[in-house]
């Protein structure tokens, strides 16, 4: 073995000492990758507890909850929630699950954790910018909470900011303090990101191992890649975006405030801004943003495929042309978010015919998931579970999809549950089942350390129940017009009818939450007590990361730089002695080498 | 692709080691030295990080310059406004401090080269300088940020360009004082490529702009 490992005389960094500088102000990857899952974890818990209180209020509009009084004295006097206090608890529950959350732990947790090792780096490639990424970030999440409790509430414009409701501080109660740190808390978001995507790409030109050609690269990293140059090009709009609300709402400018507005019986001092134009900016950035939250999972999900049903990934080459194909089309559909803002109707056809085209990548991958399960010996482990759940919720919202993508259909579907229940099947929950199969999958890598297979497996099943019994009902909601974003329903006759069925939501909604609290427990029960993974290799997989003691060494692989033989799947080689070449086994070299 | 080959091959292409003081290090044994490689792969990484920031910064400013064509084809309340004379010199300034950076990187392993990053740092803040008196002289005529969205975006695009700049004058500032202070400085020649690389793209950013405000105003 000696010709196939060099030595490294130059380490990335000496393994730090302090506590300090060892789980707080790491450079190591793998610590800021956990620090990332965490911080995702604790977004995740405050996004359903909104959630919760959402639905709460949905079914129950005059239930007396005195404590929510102490935390919100002017959104719930009395204990009664205020529609303005809803629609606040709407909008960070957005901010932080589509930020804080989907782009935080399948990206920058998952990718930093197992990106340099699956490519043979003992790091990234700037490991203080890295750690930068993760505390620039961690701030952005500080000043999104603090949104949540400023004088005058959280602001009520939504997750997508439309001006001029989100430029002018006196169009309602949050829009004061409360929409400025929001815009604030973006910026600060976008330019984690930014530093964070430049680094991925970078780390995967180049520093990969020897022999770890492009196209022998593991799909997960193929989808970090990807994410990473969405993320790039999307997120610096968003902040050029996110500097223009800004001026707009404190130095008086008119980039996006029309003239002549009237709000509390006072005209505004604007003129001649385009609210369109925001939404424009936003949604160049907002649709590449919902492929930055689904293409990890994507890679996780058909990593664990491959691994569990102990075959190569069905079409390699057409998982990765899908995954680049994702991500160009992703930048030339944004316009079909905007059908119902006044888009000439040529413009919305475009749009629309390109929404159609990139369902088709989307269904090669979704065709090959299938295929890589067709006629396998599966393996039934919990990561194995939660990527077949992933594919489950991934088809059922993308079909509502492309639904949407007609704008006939979608005028009617507009600001309806329709939306809802399409959007958080296929981006919220899908990329959520990203993100506990991958937690299932790497757990051992990470802490040496089993999560608990039966609790993971219950969690499994109850969560995905609950997804449909909570997402399932909401298509039907739609169907039958009933539009989003209302803080109260009993006053409208026309939903009368349809109360039962969100009386259903959101009792499906509290069994959900609750079995989310297994997974929570598992985790850090786990951590700590969870069955020890003597092995490097427990699950029998092909990448770089199972060639290392788990967890990892400081610089992951002990000096010693891997040299790649083979692409990332191949199971089940004919004529081999076990059912699974590592990518580190020597050409032709039937038995281990070690 | 990786640069940790197996064997210790000489670097043929771009970054030598610094010709440094004799011996080359500190006592160490007869390994293959450490340098070349470290040099050569901080190089390599540098380059695509700087680009990738580069590109991250152009789509800021793509994002800026499609709100400004946008906005301005709403234009019932554009104003043009006349832009600040005092712009031409300071362009004239900056393009000189890409010629004096371009003297530092050509010489990146010289001593020489500090001076000339110095030299490129000072020019810089000279434009920083006569951006803000042409700020002032725009406020004098009373035309202000949120006078007219002409001025916003004035305002707005050399601003966000001055503030780039400014971290382009801390990199050099903090380059140049190395250079000088640090006599093994191994990731010295990749530090003042990427330098040099933001700092051209600042430049060319800057005559973007002026030709954006010129032709657009």
């Amino acid at each position: 073995m000696a010709e196939s490992h060099a030595h490294v005389h130059a380490h990335a960094h000496a393994a730090p000492t302090s506590f300090i500088r060892k789980y707080i102000f790491s450079l190591d990857h793998k610590v800021i990758g956990i620090q990332y899952w965490l911080l995702a974890m604790a977004a995740v818990i405050v996004g359903m507890a909104l959630s919760l209180l959402m639905r709460l209020h949905l079914v129950w509009p005059t239930a007396q909850m005195s404590w929510l009084e102490s935390i919100w004295p002017t959104g719930a006097a009395g204990g009664v929630m205020t529609p303005e206090l809803y629609l606040g608890l709407m909008t960070m529950h957005g901010t932080i699950m589509v930020f804080f959350v989907l782009t935080t732990a399948p990206q920058s947790g998952f990718g930093n954790y197992a990106l340099p090792i699956q490519i043979g780096a003992a790091d990234m490639a700037f490991p203080t910018l890295n750690m930068l990424s993760f505390w620039v970030t961690f701030v952005g999440f500080i000043v999104a909470l603090a949104a949540i409790f400023v004088t005058g509430g959280a602001p009520i414009s939504g997750w997508t900011g439309y001006p001029p409701l989100s430029a002018l501080p006196e169009a309602g109660p949050g829009q004061g303090a409360g929409q400025t740190l929001w815009i604030v808390s973006l910026a600060i978001f976008a330019v984690g990101s930014l530093l964070g995507a430049l680094n991925f790409i970078t780390t995967i030109l180049d520093l990969r191992a020897k022999g770890l050609t492009l196209m022998r690269m593991p799909l997960t990293c193929w989808a970090w890649f990807v994410t990473a140059i969405l993320a790039l090009l999307a997120f610096a709009v968003l902040l050029a975006a996110g500097v223009l609300l800004l001026m707009d709402r404190t130095a008086g400018t008119s980039f996006f405030v029309p003239g002549g507005l009237v709000v509390s019986d006072k005209i505004i001092n604007h003129s001649g801004g385009s609210p369109l134009l925001w939404q424009h900016l936003f949604w160049f950035f907002g649709h590449p943003e919902v492929y930055i939250a689904i293409l990890p999972g994507m890679g996780v999900v058909s990593q664990i495929l491959s691994t569990f049903a102990r075959k190569p990934i069905y079409g390699y080459r057409a998982m990765v042309y899908a995954i680049v194909g994702i991500g160009i089309l992703g930048f030339g559909v944004w316009g079909h978010h905007m059908f119902m803002s006044g888009m000439s109707p040529y413009t919305a056809v475009t749009f629309s015919v390109l929404t159609m085209a990139i369902g088709v990548p989307s269904a090669i991958k979704t065709f090959n998931w299938i295929g890589t399960l067709w006629g396998a010996r599966i393996r039934f482990a919990s990561p194995m579970m939660y990527a077949i759940a992933f594919v489950s919720v991934f088809v059922t919202g993308g079909l509502s999809g492309i639904f949407l993508g007609q704008p006939s259909v979608d005028f009617y579907f507009h600001d309806t549950y329709f939306v809802v229940a399409h959007f958080h099947l296929i981006m919220g929950v899908a990329a959520i089942y990203g993100m506990f199969a991958g937690t299932a999958y790497w757990f051992p890598k990470m802490f040496g350390r089993f999560m608990n297979e039966p609790i993971n497996k219950i969690h499994c099943w109850v969560t995905f129940l609950g997804v449909y019994a909570i997402f399932g009902p909401m298509h039907y909601l739609g169907l039958a017009g009933h539009p989003r974003r209302y803080s109260e329903l009993t006053g409208v006759k026309f939903l009368q009818p349809l109360e039962p069925l969100q009386y259903f939501i959101t009792i499906a909604a509290i069994a959900t939450i609750t079995a989310q609290v297994l997974f929570l427990v598992n985790v850090f029960w786990s951590m700590f007590k969870g069955r020890r993974c003597q092995e490097e290799n427990p699950w029998e997989s092909t990448t770089l990361e199972w060639t290392v003691p788990s967890p990892p060494p400081h610089d992951n692989f002990a000096g010693v730089v891997p040299v790649v033989y083979r692409g990332p799947y191949e199971y089940s080689v004919p004529g081999a002695s076990k059912d699974y070449l590592m990518q580190t086994d020597p050409e032709g070299a039937a038995k281990p080498a070690h | 692709m990786a640069s940790t080959l197996a064997p210790p091959k000489p670097q043929t292409a771009g970054a030598g080691p610094p010709p440094g003081p004799p011996g080359g290090g500190f006592g160490d044994d007869p390994q293959p030295p450490p340098q070349p490689d470290e040099a050569a792969v901080a190089l390599r990484r540098y380059r695509t990080g700087m680009w990738l920031a580069i590109g991250g910064i152009t789509m800021v400013f793509a994002g800026f310059t499609s709100a400004y064509v946008v906005r301005k084809g709403l234009g019932a309340d554009w104003r043009s406004i006349s832009l600040p004379p005092l712009l031409g010199f300071n362009t004239a300034v900056l393009l000189a401090s890409s010629v004096t950076l371009e003297a530092a990187r050509r010489r990146s392993l010289e001593p020489a080269a500090g001076a000339w990053l110095a030299a490129t740092a000072a020019l810089g803040a000279l434009f920083l300088g006569g951006q803000y008196l042409a700020w002032r002289e725009l406020a004098a005529r009373g035309v202000y940020l949120a006078t007219n969205p002409s001025s916003s975006f004035f305002y707005l695009l050399t601003g966000a360009h001055a503030l780039h700049l400014l971290g382009g004058v801390a990199a050099l500032f903090t380059v140049a004082l190395r250079v000088r202070l640090q006599r093994v400085w191994r990731r010295r020649r990749a530090a003042i490529e990427a330098t040099a690389l933001y700092w051209h793209s600042m430049d060319a950013l800057w005559i973007y702009v002026l030709l954006l405000l010129l032709v657009g105003r």
